[in-house]
């Protein structure tokens, strides 16, 4: 089976909306941010709302909740859940409304859960709001919606608190909460995208499987093509607060129709890898056995140990790029940040244009500083907000005794480099996208004339058509400058895009190493396969709106 | 955990220790002869010696460190040199009063406070947000004495409500206790409300915000669960560090309102010790509030695990 192609044209309405228009009353012009939408959710049926942020997607979702924040109002419209309309009900009735008959779970199950309340009582506490049931069947239900939500140790995991947990378990509470009262609607706004791969394959069959057995509606929100492609029977095309295309998944990508949905298909990072390019001998990077060790100590007794990288080795050339990929926890930003020197290796040698670099103090390690620049996943945290862009550009080169007209003057040239306009020095980090943020911190990097460059989930944080310009930024930076990259990453497709070589990394240890293209179109190791395997979407070569020619799983030799 | 507070409270030890070298140097250091210092200008010899050889001050400085100590850990504090009386029991007399207004008017600020201050976040910037913040500044800003007075007029003098000035010992009844302390109380309170209200409305404001409360709502809990149960104890840690440090200062002693209210608490009897130079009892002032300071913080770092389960020790 390629797409769902389940048919709900008799299926009754679970949920519609109208014409829906959600505006800002209170900001001059009373700009509206959803244009009089329509959407329709049939029971049992899985709708996918997708659109890069600020199209409005989760302003629909907290629009059905009745949940807006206060600067939001609903103009004009309707929203019916099973023919009554919610607009109209009072915000006692739309409270009895929730979690019994419409529920919702987020994206992040790290801060959606109330960190100082036991998971359990979390659960019970919905039918504590909304039913009369006594407290002993309300634990024998919670208990067995964690059942079926395929949680381990159900006594332990009642009484745990959610920091405990894993991000799958706890997205997993967040389901059962969601489901305990077996609602009409259930929405997901994001349930998977801060998860790993494979935890998101299996929370994807998890909901998969639960509708299907519970007969819910299901409002999917992402901007995640792939995911779309696994789970949606109906996908809605949001752009900008209005709704530019609808239809069944297939039609939708096989045949397109508006230049914008063609546009974001086509801007979904292809999982076929770049061919790497010839290899330099002048090498900048060589790390040798590099090995973290995490606890130890301790005075009465020994504490237990975390070995967070082991026996990491590789070497990397001038102008090329290694991708450090693998899943949370894996170690690869361990390894990021120990070639960073932002924490110290327990062992082994970090060869940085010659010089040893893993046991230099911390002033001996000045003058290399400048060799090794960074760019994090969030620009928004890491650029200082009461700094101007100028300011956070020339901070570096001051540093190491640039002059100030100087710094300034290579600051300006490089914010043509980076595609942004001159007057963007004088402006601070809030008055940028997310994109421009990231451009921002990658000309920082560049200001000190680094032999390399570590990019430490650079593009995560980003749409897939912002995602691929700053990557193709990466690209001519790399191509000009012969700067080298190490790109850590989580998702196969961006690594795919930009990598000349691959590590893969699982619990510390590297279990695969290799040429990009050898390493993603024949894994040797069956954690780069499951990896391969679960990546959303896999079968389907959105950019050509076609099926990918039969996917290659050669055995290891 | 268990294993933890008795690490806690082993560490009370070298801090103790520590004051007590302070204290003991105190005197020993002062530029001139301590026996001429605590005499007066216009001792006699005679007097001196009689001074040194009571307070030991002719032997080397570490036996009188020694003996000093032992003193301290058998609960000698040593005499005044004033009243001739055991510094011990003048304190025993005088910390019931200051102790038992103390825990009134942190009572009262927090029953008061916190209240206001998860209001003033729940309708943030409207009209209570403004009235309650602007409340706080007056708290804060207006000396104590200032306050202390007002209320006296008001609620003592025009209104004959309360007894002007006076302390009754909880021991002879709730009501008399009560209708003597409650304006001394309730004067110390304002300053803590402030501090305490602010605290928590700075607190839940960022509380309420996260993605848990967003989730409390999804799952149709009333306003009140969403503030009481799902805010609240999010934003109660920093709430209970103000809390705490505030209840140390009170026990410290609250000079001013002491005085305006006539009350025989450790304030005045510090300030009084003070000015008559009467070192036994400013040393054993000095022992007995960073005891209870330490006491103090080493109960808030417990009570966190408490309010957060992700603190562990």
């Amino acid at each position: 089976m390629l797409f769902k192609t389940r048919n709900f044209d008799g299926a009754p309405v679970a949920l519609q909306a109208r014409n829906l228009t959600v505006s800002l009353p209170e900001t001059p012009g009373n700009p509206q941010v959803l244009k009089g939408i329509d959407v329709t959710i049939r029971q049992g049926e899985t709708v996918c709302l997708v659109g890069e942020s600020g199209s409005g997607k989760s302003v629909t979702s907290l629009a059905i909740m009745g949940l807006l924040p206060q600067a939001l109002k609903v103009a004009t419209g309707s929203i019916t859940l099973q023919g009554q309309d919610l607009l109209p009900l009072s915000q006692a009735q739309m409270r009895q409304l929730r979690a019994a008959r419409v529920a919702m779970i987020f994206q992040e199950p790290m801060t959606a859960l109330n960190p100082v309340l036991r998971v359990g009582d979390q659960i019970m506490e919905v039918m504590e709001l909304h039913t009369d049931l006594p407290v002993a069947e309300r634990r024998a239900r919670a208990r067995a919606i964690m059942e079926q939500v395929h949680l381990p140790d159900v006594d332990r995991i009642f009484r745990s608190y959610p920091h405990q947990l894993s991000g799958g378990q706890r997205q997993r509470i967040m389901i059962a909460m969601a489901l305990v009262l077996e609602p009409v609607l259930l929405i997901a706004d994001e349930p998977t995208t801060a998860l790993d791969v494979t935890t998101q394959k299996q929370i994807l069959s998890l909901i998969d499987e639960l509708q299907q057995k519970h007969g819910t509606a299901v409002l999917f929100i992402t901007h995640d093509m792939g995911v779309v492609a696994e789970i949606a029977d109906t996908v809605y095309v949001m752009k900008h607060g209005e709704i530019v295309e609808h239809g069944p998944i297939e039609t939708l990508l096989r045949q397109p129709r508006a230049e914008y949905t063609r546009k974001l298909l086509s801007a979904v990072p292809s999982l076929s890898p770049r061919a790497a390019r010839a290899v330099a001998d002048n090498t900048v990077l060589r790390v040798e056995s590099l090995n973290k060790i995490y606890g130890g100590g301790g005075i009465l007794k020994k504490l237990p140990q975390a070995h967070a990288a082991k026996d990491v080795t590789f070497t990397l050339p001038r102008g090329r790029t290694l991708g450090i990929v693998g899943e949370s926890g894996s170690g690869k930003s361990t390894v990021a940040r120990c070639i960073m020197r932002l924490i110290d290796p327990t062992s082994g040698r970090i060869m940085l244009d010659g010089t040893d670099i893993a046991d230099l103090s911390r002033r001996a390690l000045r003058p290399h500083r400048q060799k090794l620049q960074v760019v994090f996943q969030d620009p928004m945290r890491s650029l200082n907000p009461r700094w101007t862009i100028a300011e956070s550009l020339i901070e570096g080169p001051l540093n190491y005794g640039t002059p100030r007209r100087e710094a300034l003057a290579e600051a300006a040239r490089l914010m043509g480099v980076v595609g942004l306009p001159q007057d963007a020095l004088a402006r601070y980090p809030h008055q940028f996208s997310g994109g421009q943020r990231q451009r921002i911190a990658i000309a920082r990097a560049v200001m000190m004339r680094p032999d390399v460059l570590v990019a430490d989930e650079a593009v995560s944080a980003l749409d897939v058509s912002v995602q691929a310009q700053v990557l193709d930024l990466l690209d001519q930076l790399q191509r000009d400058l012969g700067i080298a990259i190490v790109f850590i990453t989580h998702d196969l497709r961006v690594a795919a895009q930009i990598c000349d070589e691959v590590i893969v990394m699982q619990r510390g240890a590297v279990v695969e190493h290799g040429p990009a293209d050898r390493v993603l179109s024949t894994p040797a190791h069956s954690y780069t396969r499951a990896l391969i395997d679960a990546a959303p979407g896999r079968f389907w070569d959105f950019h050509n709106f076609r099926e990918l020619p039969k996917v290659n799983h050669a055995e290891p030799a | 955990m268990l294993g933890y507070i008795l690490r806690r409270i082993l560490a009370v030890i070298p801090v103790m220790l520590l004051v007590a070298v302070f204290v003991f140097l105190l005197l020993r250091l002062t530029p001139g002869d301590p026996a001429a210092i605590i005499a007066g200008d216009m001792a006699t010899p005679a007097q001196l010696e009689r001074i040194r050889e009571a307070m030991g001050l002719n032997q080397p400085l570490h036996i009188q460190f020694v003996t000093w100590l032992g003193q301290l850990l058998r609960g000698d504090l040593g005499v005044s040199l004033i009243s001739n009386t055991p510094v011990a029991s003048m304190i025993a007399d005088r910390i019931g009063p200051t102790f038992a207004i103390a825990i009134l008017t942190i009572l009262m600020s927090v029953a008061m406070a916190v209240p206001m201050g998860v209001l003033a976040a729940w309708k943030h910037r409207s009209g209570a947000d403004y009235a309650v913040m602007t409340f706080s500044v007056l708290g804060f800003s207006v000396p104590v004495f200032v306050i202390g007075y007002i209320f006296i007029l008001i609620f003592s003098l025009k209104l004959g409500w309360f007894p002007v000035q006076g302390y009754t010992p909880i021991s002879r009844g709730l009501g008399a206790f009560l209708s003597n302390a409650f304006l001394p109380a309730l004067t110390l309170s304002t300053i803590y409300i402030a501090l305490i209200a602010r605290m928590t409305r700075a607190n839940m404001l960022e509380v309420l915000g996260e993605d848990y409360i967003r989730t409390a709502r999804a799952k149709g809990a009333p306003e009140r669960t969403v503030l009481f149960r799902h805010a609240l104890k999010n934003a109660a840690v920093p709430i209970l560090t103000v809390i705490g440090t505030g209840f140390a200062l009170l026990i410290g002693g609250v000079v001013v309102t002491e005085t305006v209210f006539n009350i025989p608490g450790i304030g005045r009897l510090t300030v009084d010790a003070i000015l008559a130079r009467d070192y036994p009892v400013i040393q054993a002032m000095i022992l007995l509030t960073s005891f209870l300071y330490v006491l103090v913080n080493l109960l808030i770092d417990l009570s966190y695990s408490f309010f957060d389960p992700r603190i562990r020790y």
